[in-house]
């Protein structure tokens, strides 16, 4: 049994098939399984491990290579707050600081209503909006305390949902098809393309 | 084209040196003299450069820079410096970096007195410490397996450990989890790390981050005395340290031996050594943890303490009087034995008691003479081979080592494996091509493969394509083939892998052949005799002999009066009803270092020592003659086998010629031409090949820092046996040659019944941790006994509505047995795989061999679900 | 004042709304250049990029044609895309992945066409959600207009691209971890030798990693000939080049600006661009290349924004990001978190860099927050020095990649630059700016 729903298992398969091999598929396949669970659950894990042919030491090991891949539960919405050296100079620790005030939970941890968890993060490479702060991986350019606690509200009454969906969503734009081209017609076009590159070659001596 | 050079020239500290091309540096170095630190490298990896202690300077286009010695290769003219100021300054920069966070508790560390992080600290480190941080905390230590304990707080991330699981041994069950400084290996968040190799990782950890649970706090490395030795636990042959504290075993470690183990060893071999010395309280002669001290005789239906001499004459008495009546006795076992014990033995059996009914199998083997007539492939041969073809059973789980040797040919070197797979295997993802064979049909398939047209099989699982590869992979004659030949299943005759060895040594004239015997010395045993129509140095006479199977029969049917036991016999057959019977009929002389089921039926028991308590020599799979060494004494008054042999022979009247198991090996040299001395003598080398005249292998130096704990292994010979061989021995040992493929009878023809459309064809194979004779008698492998089941395909499954972890009554012409099924494809369709023995969810030992018909070549059961 | 004549080639659309969506993209001169490139032979293509003098963007400044020159030939080759900016303060890839990822697309295609490489994977940085999104998007929609897939545009070249997301490390900005990740593994840089990615690269095979910026710039290229871009710039540095302006700064932001021609003054002071320091403050010191290199006092500002002129000062041009310090800033709190960047992202492998940074951050630590020693100080040097030895630029590495030698950069130039802050913190027991 398949502890991924019917369409992402599916969805994980088609993943697979798009690499060489199917290992490569591992960050993506996580990320899945993220999406599934909210966070990268055992189960999770057991069935990457089945789809990459790999072990779940393996699975678990790459996993928490990875600041994205959480392998306990979190809260509905993950908060990033940037502290690196652009949103230092313009804040980012206070802002920090009011973020873990406001949402009661202390950085790496998550609020007992189980909607938030906070992050202190490294660069988000959105430095032209410091201090930068992320929810669920999207970019909400609050860049004052004022701004966030608008946020947050927006967050609780459920009016950011459209945008910024459920931990563990990361992208709603999805691959259309798998490969597209025939491997053996690629590789028929470069052997082609190589003869005649030889001959020109051949040629021009 | 490429201009294939022999040697590279390369400077290292201003001198000039010569290095194979290719040759990592630091090996390089080393040859010459100039040591180079390391923590992460080892020599049987792949380097990662990951501690950068081994940094060294690099002449290069911007000058001199610091490079990793460990994974830099060689180049032509290439200038290294090993020794200045710059190099000595950043390895002592990684040394204090290693140690910033490394924890202060050395006096209560396993690796304390034998640690490589220990030992450079002293030679290099500055005995003060800038560190005044905090330093990193983990909870401390964690039993991420059976055996195997984990504190994260002494690990320096130095990835052997997890290069192991991944490279060498391929299971992955540890990996590192992480990063930057909180990174910490770890296992699987669900399963336990409980791989068949995870003693090595112990082994070759750096620093006390791993340890073995059996060994914890049970030593200091200095209070060890050691040996080098060669493990027993199966017929491999690995060479070991075997290191004691006083008279008492307290570890094995890996020998780095270039033929045969590279430094690796199993689980099983590694840490059963607390089976040798038995359970101290335990006087049940019943139990197989029990270890024999005394000799034993049967009075009023007790088995009660007694005298050697005593023992020894009732034991005569029972032996000679069988041996009477024509063909009234016997000898079964002796595959634990060392070449001199077996040797011994075989003299007393023909020689003294004139009967030619010996067999060290069990029934479980394969005919000796068929296998002493096939052109045999060495361990490290089948390891390079260009196609290795198994015929054999599991081989993780039978020779655990074999497979690790095997498993790098085809995954570093590419090569070619074709199974004939008969039910799941460690080798099975690494196959080229797999051949779902069913009982019965190995011979079949076999004779397919030497036909080249027309449809091959009829009804058998095995595609015309997948014999087509095979055969395209074989080649017209075997060129460049191994193939591995064992009991695949003992619940199929074993004509029928016999009748397909032979059909394959016919055809393929240019390949060779690796048994894959799995019992200790089995090989050795044959060698010197201890079979039907063997005779010592794989001589061969076409006599009437009796197998083990024939004996039991001949017990059985009164045709045979006595049988002397060399080992306990009932937990090593598969019809444990009938051979008890067959004893409980007969004079029974049991000669054992344990007790067990078998002594029910004994009328004497004689003590003798075991592995690690005695000298002498063993042969292992490809014919490698090493030396074992007593480490030990054997407790209370056991005796060595040529001991008890020549007593029990003096006790008949007549003389063995034998009066030490060096001066037997030096009568085995002298008769048959069997290399035992010579071997004894050199013990710190790679001992000797029989059949063929290889040079002497020198041994690489020790490395104490790839194998942690190893004393210096160029322990002295056993020095040269100087005493005179008794001239007046009265019983000689022949010595004909050893017969041809065509020499051997043909074999049996063997009958294989029909498949009942209804029924699933058996097969009972070993796994390494059934509940055989060495696991019970060892705690610190108890626990890892496999649990039953009985695997089908999912085919089968669906077929019968099962699924995983249904109960399911299975029941053969013998017994019926209530099991739970697993999903397993590596089973072929049709076929239903169970162990040997292994124990249910209350512990109780499942007999599953007993549901094997004896009387058909194949066993067929019908499942009921429950 | 700055030289801003030069045209706009990889921001040339970015200011449109809707500058992401194929129509806009396709309205703006869009598959241009892949439509001529198919019109070429591979290695004509490949000949304008080399005579472009493109250098690459990424932040080691390795020319792009050259890179392509060294692929190995095999019958099978891969071009991977590296989309993880994660270098602090860097953000013009993350401009162009959300502004014009079409753009990108038709740059990979072409060199995907001149290296003729079997596949492409596009490596976007896990955080970037929503570029993560608009690349997939013009992904598929390059699929749907024929610019992808079989037979593209009608010609004998079919090529697919697969976009794959990373999941959270910086290292994996280095192109080795980068393939290790793409591989599914944990993105541990690769030993070299033997693995150079030209030659032993994604699955052992010969592999080019290219940047972001490096694909944008592509199309232009081959439309407008490599020497026109050649003719933009001085030096070795030609063309535009993005800079991501950052910290005490009126106008943060990514700037498209010739090489060379414009210094790091203009960059910072042009009301233009950075428009000078908020508040009219005064400009303390500045970081020219990505908190890995070398800091620069206020009299380096008149350095040329190229990448040899910048090396001859010492630092480097690295990932194109300038951050600038005011006179209210705490150089040992700058240095602590840019210490403290590296110790998270340290990948684990080697030793100093993993011990190492972890060290120094708590030394820095303690400094800040008023446990410094003055002893503190040349411990901190000398742990750098075991890091680096010898303090040099370009660093002498002890290392497999460059991490390990960026962490000494911020504190060996806070306290070669500022060492009376450090000692004012280990008089006061604490942070003077507090």
């Amino acid at each position: 049994m398949s502890h991924l729903r019917v369409d992402l298992r599916q969805r994980a398969e088609e993943l697979v098939a798009l690499y060489p091999r199917p290992r490569s598929a591992m960050l993506p396949l996580l990320h899945l399984a993220q999406e599934q669970d909210g966070y990268v659950s055992p189960e999770g894990i057991a069935e990457v491990a089945e789809l990459t042919g790999t072990t779940t030491a393996d699975v678990r090991g790459t996993a928490a290579f990875y600041d994205m891949f959480h392998l306990e539960p979190v809260g509905k919405y993950v908060v990033g707050v940037c502290t690196n050296i652009a949103c230092l100079l313009s804040g980012g620790l206070e802002l920090l600081e009011h973020a873990s005030a406001i949402l009661g939970c202390a950085v790496g941890s998550t609020s007992d209503d189980g909607l938030f968890s906070l992050e202190e993060t490294e660069c988000l490479a959105d430095c032209n909006f410091a201090p930068c702060v992320q929810v669920n991986h999207r970019f909400v350019r609050t860049t004052t305390s004022e701004s966030f606690d608008t946020l947050v509200g927006e967050l609780r009454d459920g009016r950011r949902d459209h945008e910024i969906p459920t931990h563990g969503t990361l992208l709603r734009v999805r691959r259309t098809g798998g490969l597209h081209a025939p491997k053996a017609e690629i590789a028929s076009q470069r052997q082609e393309a190589k003869a005649a590159r030889d001959q020109r070659a051949e040629e021009t001596k | 084209m490429t201009d294939v050079k022999s040697s590279v020239t390369i400077s290292v500290n201003g001198r000039s040196l010569e290095a194979a091309p290719g040759e990592l540096l630091i090996e390089a170095a080393e040859r010459a003299g100039h040591y180079v630190p390391r923590f992460c490298y080892h020599p049987r990896m792949e380097p990662v450069g990951m501690c950068r202690m081994c940094l060294v300077e690099v002449e290069g286009p911007r000058g001199a820079t610091l490079q990793p010695a460990c994974y830099l290769k060689v180049q032509e003219g290439m200038t290294v410096v090993t020794d200045s100021e710059k190099v000595k300054k950043a390895q002592d920069g990684v040394l204090e970096f290693l140690l910033a966070n490394h924890p202060l508790d050395c006096p209560v560390c396993d690796k304390g007195g034998e640690c490589p992080l220990q030992d450079q600290t002293l030679a290099h480190g500055s005995g003060e410490t800038r560190f005044i941080e905090e330093k990193r905390h983990f909870v401390k230590p964690v039993e991420i397996g059976e055996l195997v304990l984990l504190d994260r707080e002494r690990c320096i991330q130095c990835a052997r450990c997890t290069r192991f699981s991944s490279e060498v041994s391929g299971d992955t069950e540890i990996a590192f989890s992480g990063r930057g400084d909180q990174m910490e290996v770890a296992p699987s968040p669900t399963e336990p790390f409980d791989s068949t190799f995870s003693g090595n990782t112990v082994q070759i950890c750096p620093v006390g981050a791993l340890t073995a649970k059996p060994y914890r706090f049970t030593a200091r490395p200095w209070d060890l005395e050691q040996v080098e030795s060669t493990c027993t636990t199966c017929a491999v042959g690995c060479r070991v340290a075997v290191q004691s504290s006083g008279n008492r075993l307290t570890r094995v470690l890996g020998v780095d031996s270039e033929p045969v183990n590279h430094g690796w060893l199993c689980d099983k071999g590694r840490f059963t050594l607390d089976s040798i010395d038995g359970n101290e309280e335990s006087l049940d002669p019943l139990s197989a943890s029990t270890r024999l001290r005394e000799p034993l005789i049967r009075v009023n239906g007790e088995l009660v303490p007694t005298t050697w001499g005593d023992a020894l004459a009732r034991a005569a008495t029972i032996l000679q009087e069988a041996a009477k009546s024509p063909n009234g006795v016997g000898a079964i076992g002796g595959a634990a034995l060392t070449n001199e014990g077996a040797f011994a033995w075989e003299r007393f059996v023909r020689g003294v008691l004139g009967s030619d009914h010996l067999d060290a199998q069990y029934g479980d083997g394969l005919d000796g003479a068929l296998l002493q007539s096939l052109p045999k492939a060495t361990i490290d041969e089948a390891a390079n081979a260009r196609v290795v073809v198994t015929l054999t059973g599991d081989l993780r789980e039978e020779l655990p080592v074999l497979f690790l040797r095997l498993r790098e040919n085809f995954i570093k070197r590419g090569n070619a494996l074709v199974e004939f797979a008969f039910a799941s295997s460690g080798l099975h993802s690494l196959a080229s091509v797999s051949m779902p064979v069913r009982p019965g049909e190995a011979h079949l398939v076999a004779d397919a493969l030497t036909r080249t047209n027309g449809h091959l099989l009829k009804g058998s699982a095995v595609t015309d394509a997948e014999l087509n590869a095979t055969r395209e992979l074989l080649g017209e004659s075997g060129e460049g083939v191994v193939f591995i030949v064992g009991r695949p299943n003992f619940a199929e005759d074993a004509g029928v892998i016999e009748r397909a060895i032979r059909v394959l040594a016919e055809k393929f004239t240019s390949a060779t052949f690796l048994p894959a015997l799995r019992r200790a010395n089995v090989m050795g045993a044959l060698d010197m005799g201890l079979g039907p129509r063997l005779r010592p140095g794989q001589g061969y006479v076409n006599d009437n002999g009796r197998s083990t199977l024939e004996q039991i029969e001949a017990l059985r049917s009164g045709e045979q009066k006595a049988v002397l036991l060399l080992g306990c016999l009932l937990g090593n057959v598969l019809d444990v009803d009938d051979a008890s019977a067959a004893l409980d009929a007969a004079g029974v002389v049991v000669v054992s270092g344990h007790g067990g089921k078998t002594l029910a039926y004994a009328d004497v028991v004689l003590p003798a020592a075991v592995q690690h308590e005695r000298h002498g020599t063993v042969t292992n799979i490809e014919g490698r003659v090493t030396a074992v060494t007593a480490k030990i004494v054997a407790p209370g008054s056991a005796w060595s086998d040529v001991a008890i042999a020549s007593e029990l022979a003096e006790e008949c009247g007549q003389s063995l010629g034998l009066s030490s198991d060096v001066q037997c090996a030096k009568v085995i040299e002298e008769t048959v031409g069997y290399p035992a001395l010579s071997v004894l003598n050199d013990a710190s080398d790679e001992g000797a090949l029989i059949g063929r005249t290889t040079a002497r292998v020198e041994r690489r130096p020790l490395d104490p820092m790839a194998f942690p704990g190893i004393r210096s292994t160029n322990t002295a010979g056993l020095g040269e046996f100087s005493g005179a061989v008794d001239e007046e021995s009265v019983v000689a040992s022949s010595a004909p040659s050893s017969a041809t493929l065509t020499e051997i009878a043909a074999g049996r023809d063997v009958e294989v019944p029909a498949f009942d459309a209804y029924s699933l064809v058996l097969n009972v194979s070993r796994r390494l941790y059934d509940h055989g004779v060495a696991v019970q008698g060892s705690p610190a492998l108890a626990n890892l006994v496999a649990k039953s089941t009985a695997l089908l395909n999912h085919f089968d499954l669906d077929r019968l509505g099962l699924k995983t972890g249904d109960d399911v009554e299975i029941s053969s012409p013998t017994v019926t047995l209530h099991l739970p099924v697993a999903l397993s494809d590596e089973t072929p369709r049709g076929t239903i795989n169970v162990a040997f023995a292994s124990l249910d969810d209350k512990g109780e030992d499942v007999a599953s061999r007993t549901l094997v018909d004896p009387t058909s070549s194949i066993t067929q059961v019908r499942l009921e679900t429950e | 004042m700055a030289t801003l004549e030069a045209p706009r080639i990889v921001t040339a659309r970015t200011d449109y709304e809707d500058s992401y969506t194929q129509s806009r993209f396709l309205a703006t001169g869009g598959y241009e250049g892949l439509r001529k490139a198919l019109t070429m032979f591979p290695e004509a293509v490949a000949l304008e990029v080399d005579e472009a003098s493109l250098l690459g963007r990424g932040g080691a400044g390795f020319p792009a044609g050259r890179k392509w020159s060294m692929l190995r030939k095999a019958p099978v080759s891969y071009l991977v895309v590296n989309g993880d900016e994660s270098e602090p303060a860097t953000f013009k890839d993350h401009l162009l992945l959300e502004r014009d990822p079409n753009g990108i697309v038709e740059g990979i295609i072409i060199s995907a066409y001149a290296l003729q490489v079997s596949q492409v994977f596009f490596f976007v940085r896990g955080e970037f959600a929503l570029g993560l999104e608009r690349v997939q998007q013009a992904v598929n929609d390059a699929y749907e207009y024929g610019a992808l897939g079989s037979k593209i545009f009608g010609s004998n070249f079919s090529l697919d691209i697969v976009v794959h997301p990373g999941a959270g490390a910086y290292i994996c900005g280095d192109e080795t971890a980068l393939l290790e990740a793409l591989e599914g593994k944990r993105g541990f840089p690769r030993i070299k030798p033997p693995f150079f990615p030209a030659v032993n690269g994604l699955y052992n095979e010969p592999t080019v990693v290219n940047n972001v910026e490096t694909m944008a710039n592509i199309p232009w290229i081959v439309l407008n000939g490599g020497e026109a871009f050649a003719a933009l710039g001085a030096g070795r540095s030609k063309g535009t080049r993005l800079f991501a302006l950052a910290g005490r700064v009126r106008n943060p932001g990514v700037y498209e600006v010739e090489m060379v021609k414009n210094t790091f003054r203009d960059l910072i002071y042009d009301p233009a661009l950075g428009g000078g320091l908020l508040d009219g403050r005064t400009i303390k010191a500045f970081i020219p290349g990505g908190v890995s290199a070398p800091w620069f006092g206020p009299d380096m500002l008149d350095t040329p924004l190229g990448q040899d002129e910048v090396g001859e000062k010492g630092s480097m041009l690295g990932s194109g990001s300038v951050i600038v310090f005011d006179d209210t800033t705490c150089v040992v709190r700058a240095a602590w978190r840019i210490t403290k960047f590296f110790s998270r992202e340290s990948c684990g492998q080697c030793t100093p860099c993993r011990e190492g940074s972890g060290w120094l951050e708590r030394v820095m630590y303690r400094m800040e927050h008023g446990g410094g020693r003055v002893e503190d100080l040349d411990l901190m040097l000398d742990l750098c020095d075991n890091i680096a030895p010898g303090g040099g630029w370009p660093p002498q590495q002890t290392t497999i990649c460059p991490l390990g030698p960026s962490i000494p950069s911020s504190i060996t130039g806070a306290i070669s630059m500022f060492r009376n802050e450090f000692l004012q913190h280990v008089e006061k027991g604490g942070c003077p700016f507090d």
